[in-house]
C-alpha cells in the first residue's frame, strides 16, 4: 500500500474559528496520517495552540469539519458550542492526549497517583493494572525513583516527563505536545526532549508537537508546517522547510528564530 | 469569690453552647457544600435555587430567621423543639454563608486544571470529586474556620428563645445576684476560650489537610 | 407608644399594610443605630490599627490582644455587659448609645484589620520613595498611603456596614425600639407574629440586596490606583 491510499487520521476540512470576532482559523485544511509526526512551527499567535487544543475538545470551532478515524468531531443532532454530546466528545477524548506547556499535573496527588488516577477512574483498570502500567511508563521517562513524591517536590523537567507519563497512561492514539518545553530553564530542556526523541521512534503513535526548539524539530519530525495568521503557509519535509524555505514568510521566520 | 460559685451553672451553659455549635457547624457545612457545589455544577434551575437560599439566609438578620422559625412558624402549624430551631436557624446560616466559601474556592481552582482532567478523559463528576475539590477544600478552611467562630458567637441569640445556654445562665444568674460585672466578665472569657479552642482545632484540621508536600505552601489565615 | 394603635387583622394584607407605618418608624431607627454604631468602628478601629503598628511591643501587642477579645466574643454578651456594667460605675447611656457603643466596638475588630491590610497592602516601595523624596510621615499618610488605600478599603468597609445593619435587631433586648422590637410588640398585642416578622425579613432582604448592589456600583467606579491627585 502506498503512503496516499491510507486514510488521513485526523482531518481538518475548512474548519474556521473565531474568538467573537477575531476569527483564528479561516477555512482551515490540514491532515495527518497514522503514525505521523507532524511538527507546528510559527509566529506568536499565529494559531498553532488553537489547532492542538480544538483536536483536545478543550475548544470548539465554528464551521467545517473536523474527523478523527473517520469520526466526526461535531454531531449531526449536536447542541452547545460543541456541537456534540458529553458522551461523544468522551470517545473522542479516548483516541487523544495532551502534553500542556504549564504541565497541569495535579498538585494534590503524587506522582504514582498522577500517572494513574486516570487509568482508574476512567478506564476502569483496577488500581493495581493502572500502577503496574504507571511503573512501566515511569520507568520510560526515568521517574521511578520519585514516584511517591508530589508535583512541588519536583523540577520542571521531572514535572514535564511525568506529564508525559500520565498522557501516555491512557494509551493514546495521537499525543499532542503545546510547547513542552518553554516553561523550562534551558538546563531542563534536554531531558524532556531526550523522552519525547525516545516516543518518536514508536510507529503507531501520532505526534503534534508546537515547539520552538528548530533542531529538535528537524530530527524527529516526519513533516513541518509552517503557520502564519491562521494558515499553513507552507509544509514539506524538514530537510526542504529547514534548508530551502520557498515562501518569504517562512524565510523571515526562519531567520529570526535560528538568528 | 462569689463568682466560683457561677462556674458549674455557667459550665453547664457552655456545654449547651458547645453542642449547638458543633451541631450547627456540621449540618450547615453540609448544606454549604450541597449549595455550593450546586451554584457552580448545578443546571440553571438548580443553581438559581442555590443562589435564592443563599440570598435569602443572608439577606435577612439572623435573629429575625430566629423569631420567625420560633414565633411565626408553629402559628401555620410548624414547630420544633427550641433546641431543633437553634440547630435549624444555625445551620442555615452556615450553609448560606458556607456556600459562598464553597463557591469561590471551585471557582478559584485553575483553567488548566480542569483542561489537564479533560484531557485525560475524566467525566465532571469525577474532575470534580478527585481534582477541584480535594484542592479547593484546602483554600476553604480557613474561611471555614472564620465562619466556625461567627457561629459560636451567634450562638448566643438562641437564649433568647429560651435554650439555657451560656449567655441564658449568665442573664438567670445576674438577675439573681445582680453581680453584672462578675457574671458577663465570666461569660466574656468562656466565649472567649471556646472560641481560642475552636481556632485551634481548625488550624490542626488545616495542618492535618497540608500534611505532607502537596501543598506547601504556608497556612494563611 | 403603640397604646391606641388597633390593627386591622381580617387579610394578611390589611394586617400588613395597617403596621407599616409603625415598622418604618422602627427602620430609621435601626438605620441610625447602625450609621452611630458604624461611625465608632470607623474611628476606633482606625486607633486599634495605628496602636497595633506602635514601635513598641507592650502597646502592640496589648492592642492586639483586645482586638481578638473583641472579635471572639458575642456582640450579645458585650451588649449585656455594656447595659448592666456601666451604669454601676456611674455611667448610665440611653440604650441607643449603648447598642451603638456595643455595634461600634464589636465592629472596631473587624474595620481595624481591614485598615492594617489596607496600610500593608502599599507596598515598601512606596514608602521608600516617599522617604527618599524627604516627605515627612504626617506628609506621607495623607499624600501617598490615603490615598492609595481607600479605593482599596471602601468595599471590604462597605461588607461590615451591611453585616452591621443585619445585626442591630439584637438591639431590640435592651429595649432600643427598632424594628425588632416593635415587630414582636405588635406580635405580642395580636398573637399574630407572621406577618409582622415576615415584613421585617422582607425589609432586611430589600435593604441588603440594594447595599450590595451600591458596593457592586461602587467597586466598579472606584479607581484602581488610588484617588488620583492633580
Ligand atoms: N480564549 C481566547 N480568547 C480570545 N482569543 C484567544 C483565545 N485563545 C487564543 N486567542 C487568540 O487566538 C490567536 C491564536 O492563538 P494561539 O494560542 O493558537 O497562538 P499560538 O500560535 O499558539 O501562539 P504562541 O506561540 O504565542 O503560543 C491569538 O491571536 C490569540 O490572542
Ligand atoms: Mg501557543
Amino acid at each position: 500500500m502506498t503512503e496516499n491510499a491510507t486514510p488521513p487520521l485526523i482531518q481538518f476540512a475548512g474548519v474556521t474559528k473565531r474568538f467573537g470576532a477575531l476569527t483564528v482559523l479561516d477555512d482551515f485544511n490540514f491532515e495527518v496520517a497514522p503514525g505521523e509526526k507532524v511538527t507546528l512551527i510559527g509566529p506568536s499567535g499565529s494559531g498553532k495552540s488553537t489547532v492542538l487544543r480544538i483536536l483536545m475538545t478543550l475548544e470548539p470551532f465554528q464551521e467545517g469539519r473536523l474527523t478523527l478515524a473517520g469520526m466526526d468531531y461535531q454531531e449531526p443532532a449536536g447542541t452547545g458550542p460543541f456541537k456534540a454530546s458529553e458522551r461523544h466528545l468522551r470517545d473522542i477524548r479516548s483516541h487523544v492526549g495532551m502534553v500542556f506547556q504549564s504541565f497541569n499535573l495535579f498538585p494534590h496527588m503524587s506522582v504514582m497517583r498522577n500517572v494513574a488516577e486516570a487509568p482508574v477512574r476512567v478506564l476502569g483498570l483496577s488500581r493495581a493494572e493502572a500502577e503496574a502500567r504507571a511503573l512501566d511508563l515511569l520507568a520510560l521517562v526515568g521517574l521511578v525513583d520519585k514516584k511517591d513524591h508530589f508535583p512541588s517536590q519536583l523540577s520542571g523537567g521531572q514535572q514535564q516527563r511525568v506529564a508525559i507519563a500520565r498522557a501516555l497512561a491512557m494509551r493514546p492514539r495521537v499525543l499532542l505536545f503545546d510547547e513542552p518545553t518553554s516553561a523550562l530553564d534551558p538546563q531542563l530542556v534536554g531531558e524532556v526532549l531526550a523522552v519525547i526523541r525516545d516516543l518518536a521512534h514508536e510507529h503507531d503513535l501520532t505526534m503534534l508537537l508546537v515547539t520552538h526548539e528548530m533542531r529538535f524539530a528537524r530530527e524527529v519530525s516526519d513533516r513541518v508546517c509552517f503557520f502564519d495568521k491562521g494558515r499553513i503557509c507552507e509544509q514539506g519535509s524538514p530537510e526542504a522547510i529547514f534548508t530551502a524555505p520557498s515562501h518569504p514568510r517562512t524565510c523571515e521566520f526562519l531567520a529570526s528564530v535560528l538568528g | 469569690m462569689q463568682w466560683v460559685s457561677y462556674l458549674p451553672s455557667l459550665a453547664q451553659g457552655a456545654l449547651v453552647t458547645a453542642w449547638i455549635t458543633l451541631a450547627a457547624i456540621a449540618v450547615g457545612a453540609v448544606l454549604a457544600f450541597v449549595a455550593g457545589i450546586a451554584r457552580v455544577e448545578g443546571g440553571r434551575a438548580v443553581s438559581t435555587l442555590a443562589l435564592c437560599y443563599t440570598e435569602l439566609f443572608r439577606g435577612t438578620s439572623l435573629l429575625v430567621q430566629l423569631f420567625w422559625f420560633y414565633y411565626a412558624l408553629p402559628l401555620i402549624g410548624i414547630s420544633f423543639e427550641p433546641v431543633a430551631t437553634g440547630i435549624l436557624v444555625l445551620a442555615l446560616h452556615v450553609g448560606a454563608y458556607g456556600s459562598e466559601i464553597v463557591r469561590g474556592a471551585l471557582a478559584s481552582v485553575s483553567v488548566q486544571q480542569f483542561e489537564a482532567a479533560r484531557a485525560l478523559n475524566f467525566g465532571r463528576m469525577h474532575t470534580l470529586i478527585h481534582v477541584t475539590l480535594p484542592q479547593a477544600i484546602i483554600e476553604m478552611l480557613p474561611a471555614f474556620g472564620n465562619l466556625a467562630i461567627e457561629t459560636l458567637k451567634l450562638s448566643s441569640l438562641v437564649s433568647l428563645i429560651s435554650i439555657a445556654d451560656l449567655t441564658f445562665r449568665a442573664q438567670s444568674i445576674r438577675n439573681l445576684t445582680l453581680d453584672s460585672a462578675g457574671v458577663y466578665s465570666l461569660t466574656l472569657v468562656g466565649y472567649f476560650a471556646m472560641s481560642l479552642v475552636l481556632m485551634l482545632v481548625m488550624r490542626l484540621i488545616e495542618r492535618w489537610a497540608r500534611r505532607g508536600a502537596a501543598f506547601p505552601r504556608a497556612a494563611h489565615s | 407608644m403603640m397604646y391606641g394603635y388597633t390593627w386591622d387583622t381580617a387579610t394578611p394584607l390589611a394586617y400588613a399594610w395597617s403596621i407599616l407605618p409603625i415598622i418604618l418608624i422602627g427602620l430609621t431607627v435601626t438605620l441610625k443605630a447602625a450609621a452611630a454604631g458604624f461611625a465608632i468602628a470607623l474611628v476606633l478601629g482606625l486607633v486599634f490599627a495605628m496602636l497595633r503598628r506602635s514601635r513598641f511591643r507592650s502597646v502592640s501587642w496589648t492592642t492586639a490582644c483586645v482586638v481578638e477579645f473583641l472579635r471572639d466574643t458575642p456582640l450579645l454578651v458585650q451588649l449585656f455587659f455594656l447595659y448592666y456594667v456601666l451604669p454601676e460605675y456611674g455611667l448610665t447611656l440611653p440604650a441607643f448609645l449603648t447598642g451603638a457603643l456595643a455595634l461600634g466596638l464589636q465592629y472596631s475588630a473587624y474595620t481595624s484589620e481591614v485598615y492594617r491590610g489596607g496600610i500593608e497592602a502599599v507596598p515598601r516601595g512606596q514608602w521608600e520613595a516617599a522617604t527618599a523624596l524627604n516627605l515627612t510621615r504626617m506628609q506621607t499618610y495623607r499624600d501617598i498611603v490615603v490615598p492609595q488605600i481607600v479605593p482599596r478599603i471602601l468595599p471590604a468597609m462597605g461588607n461590615y456596614m451591611v453585616a452591621m445593619i443585619k445585626e442591630t435587631p439584637v438591639l431590640s433586648v435592651i429595649t432600643v425600639l427598632d424594628m425588632m422590637a416593635l415587630a414582636n410588640m405588635i406580635g405580642e398585642r395580636t398573637f399574630e407574629y407572621l406577618v409582622p416578622l415576615t415584613m421585617v425579613g422582607v425589609i432586611f432582604l430589600i435593604l441588603t440586596l440594594v447595599c450590595s448592589a451600591g458596593l457592586h456600583r461602587l467597586q466598579k467606579v472606584l479607581p484602581k490606583a488610588g484617588i488620583p491627585l492633580r
